[in-house]
């Protein structure tokens, strides 16, 4: 059976346990797909060929033991004690620590960096059967919306290369939309996963702020970070949440919150379901192309049977200034530990002093985007400016999320689009930093509320022809959000289904 | 708040401690004074009464109860990529105190110090410089 790489996580969970083919042989069509297209795609940093293979073959011995002890085969299939994602080839963004494989999040100076331990997010996977084929580009530190900054060049749109493929998750989005493996991670801090999905026409869920622990993924923003995965389809999603979410004790910043059984929405429908329009994501920065995609999907929604109100979330409009503000102040903070010593190389010309070494060292360590970051947060927090820029930014943080839970008294999940134009072209907005920052306006409320959001796609942009979903797209992806309140993913499953 | 002026650009370079090339500093200036110059929409916001907020889940100070637990690490300490720990419980009452030298899971800093791959002198690992002191 050739192209199993191109099944999902529910076809392939099937075909396991109907023993129609192995893992091995799925990981095998994964890994000769990702030897024919990236070279061109640029979606792998590294690929972990060996250990997949490895990973795969020790799943496919659990499964024929697993066969074989069980004495009513119908019961084997009905009643799968296994996760669906056990033998599944996936790939992670290279900001999720591994145990022993580079991670570098395609930063110069962590290059070379082994971690010695893998993130929480990783250890659940490898226990629940992921097969890892691979580290996925992005743009460094996860700073960007194109993975154009990336030290390993620029990762291209498998619809159209001469597009980005979006960022900062841009690699895991490939991977999937380009069928190298099954699902991938990412993370989504002002729109890195939902962004890339939109522009790659594949699902990616940014999770609640706090639902999927954070602990052995590189911090960015902290208060901002959110982990989250592509796929293909909704319930390969609601599969690799069940896996992923959970309180953790080594990341202070998830709560006790029980995790629900995400199937248990899939199938239920929209009937009778409030779904909120915020105006403010419709309006004249949102090209008209995408607009009349989303709205198409939503008149979907509502022959489907959901109420479609309109709301109004009025803060929108300050939303990058806050973030802007917000975030590279904490990123500054972050990043403070690469100073060539505890992280990264000394410098290459010799220091006259330690604070000389600091300097060198950090100049060579980062790319333009980082260090004009670190700057903007840098000066935000510095004495005479905080109160202006940061403390103000905060209250109008508070503001954004009062807006939400507003509108959430009125309709149960808000339908908006993911970003005002699809893929734009590799280098077009690379001179242009401001541009890059305001086009985040949709994705970046979100994670401001710390809720979650599900990025589907709705359609493409053809000149004109909208195509469903389904079909062929032979355009640019054009994906629609739904955001819901916090730890309520179920809902964005059940709406993201329909879509 | 208007233009950020290329000495205020190696000021907060210096705070950063990043070095930039003179090409770097003109670049940032003027790309920063477009940035602030966007966030001054925020002056629109009247923020009279309205508190900050620096984190989105409402927990406040997560605490664990300390546990008294051993520490047993593998015997191939040296050649793993990290230790394993073994976490096991002790009874209550059970010594917490375990000699530097004494008991046999615990590595004692003579152990440790054989794990180095760089020379030893005087029970100190000799590291080479950073900095050369010229």
């Amino acid at each position: 059976m050739a192209n199993l790489n191109e099944l999902t996580i529910s076809e392939l969970a099937k075909g396991f346990r109907a023993g129609k083919f192995s893992s091995a042989e799925v990981t095998k069509d994964c890994l000769k797909r990702i030897e024919e297209r990236n070279n061109e795609l640029n979606a792998f940093v590294t690929v972990t060929e060996k250990e997949a293979l490895k990973s795969a073959e020790e799943c496919d011995k659990v499964f024929a033991d697993y066969m074989a002890g069980a004495k009513n085969v119908s019961a084997v299939k009905s009643k799968n004690l296994l996760s669906p994602l056990f033998g599944v080839p996936m790939a992670l963004k290279d900001i999720f620590n591994t145990r022993g494989i580079k991670t570098t999040c395609c930063s110069p100076g962590l290059r070379d960096f082994i971690p010695p331990y893998d993130a929480t997010v990783v250890e659940k996977l490898k226990a629940a059967g992921a097969v890892i084929v691979g580290k996925t580009n992005m743009d460094e530190f996860a700073c960007g919306a194109s993975t154009e900054y990336s030290c390993f060049g620029v990762t291209k749109n498998p619809h159209d290369l001469s597009k980005v493929a979006g960022g900062s998750s841009g690699g895991s989005a490939v991977a999937v939309a380009d069928n190298m493996c099954a699902y991938a991670m990412g993370t989504d801090t002002g729109g890195s996963i939902r962004q890339p999905a939109s522009f790659c026409g594949v699902y990616g869920l940014k999770v609640t702020y706090g639902r999927v622990s954070r602990s052995g993924v590189t911090a960015l923003a902290s208060s901002w970070d959110s982990v989250g995965h592509f796929a293909r389809s909704v319930s390969d999603i609601a599969s690799v949440l069940q896996v992923t979410a959970g309180q953790d004790r080594r990341d202070m910043t998830t709560p006790p919150k029980p995790v629900p059984d995400y199937s248990s929405f899939l199938g239920k429908g929209v009937k009778g379901v409030k779904i909120g329009l915020p105006k403010e994501y419709f309006g004249e920065g949102v090209e008209k192309e995408t607009r009349d995609v989303v709205l198409a999907a939503v008149k979907r929604l509502e022959k489907a049977g959901a109420n479609v109100v309109d709301v109004s979330l009025p803060m929108t409009k300050y939303a990058v200034a806050v973030y802007y503000i917000c975030m590279p102040a904490e990123l500054s903070a972050n990043l403070e530990r690469y100073d060539g010593i505890r992280y990264g190389k000394k410098p290459s010309k010799d220091p006259s002093d330690l604070v000389d070494f600091y300097f060198k060292a950090r100049g060579e360590f980062f790319g333009d985007e980082i260090k004009r970051r670190i700057m903007i947060g840098t000066y935000v927090l510095s004495a005479g400016y905080m109160d202006a820029y940061y403390k103000k930014a905060m209250k109008v943080r508070t503001l954004i999320i009062k807006d939400f839970e507003d509108a959430f008294k009125k309709v149960d999940v808000l339908v908006a689009p993911v970003f005002p134009f699809p893929a734009f072209g590799i280098g077009e907005k690379a001179n242009d930093p401001l541009a890059m920052y305001t086009a985040d306006a949709l994705t970046i409320p979100a994670n401001a509320a710390g809720l979650p959001s599900l990025a589907c796609p709705a359609g493409s942009s053809t000149a004109g022809r909208t195509e469903v979903r389904g079909a062929t797209l032979t355009g640019l992806p054009i994906g629609l959000q739904i955001i819901a309140p916090q730890f309520e993913e179920g809902r964005c499953l059940q709406v993201g289904e329909v879509v | 708040m208007s233009k950020i002026s290329e000495e205020e650009v190696r000021h907060v370079a210096k705070l950063a401690r990043l070095e930039l090339k003179d090409s770097e500093v003109a670049r940032l200036s003027s790309q920063l004074s477009a940035v602030f110059e966007y966030m001054e929409i925020l002056e629109e916001v009247d923020c009279a009464d309205v508190k900050e907020t620096s984190q989105v889940t409402g927990l406040e100070n997560v605490k664990e109860e300390d546990e008294v637990v051993g520490w047993e690490v593998g015997s191939d300490f040296c050649n793993s990529t990290g230790a394993v720990p073994v976490l096991k419980n002790l009874q209550v009452g059970e010594s917490q105190h375990r000699d530097r030298n004494g008991g046999n899971s615990v590595l004692s800093g003579e152990e440790l110090l054989k794990c180095s791959e760089l020379s030893v002198e005087s029970k100190q690992i000799l590291v080479k410089a950073a900095i050369n002191k010229k």
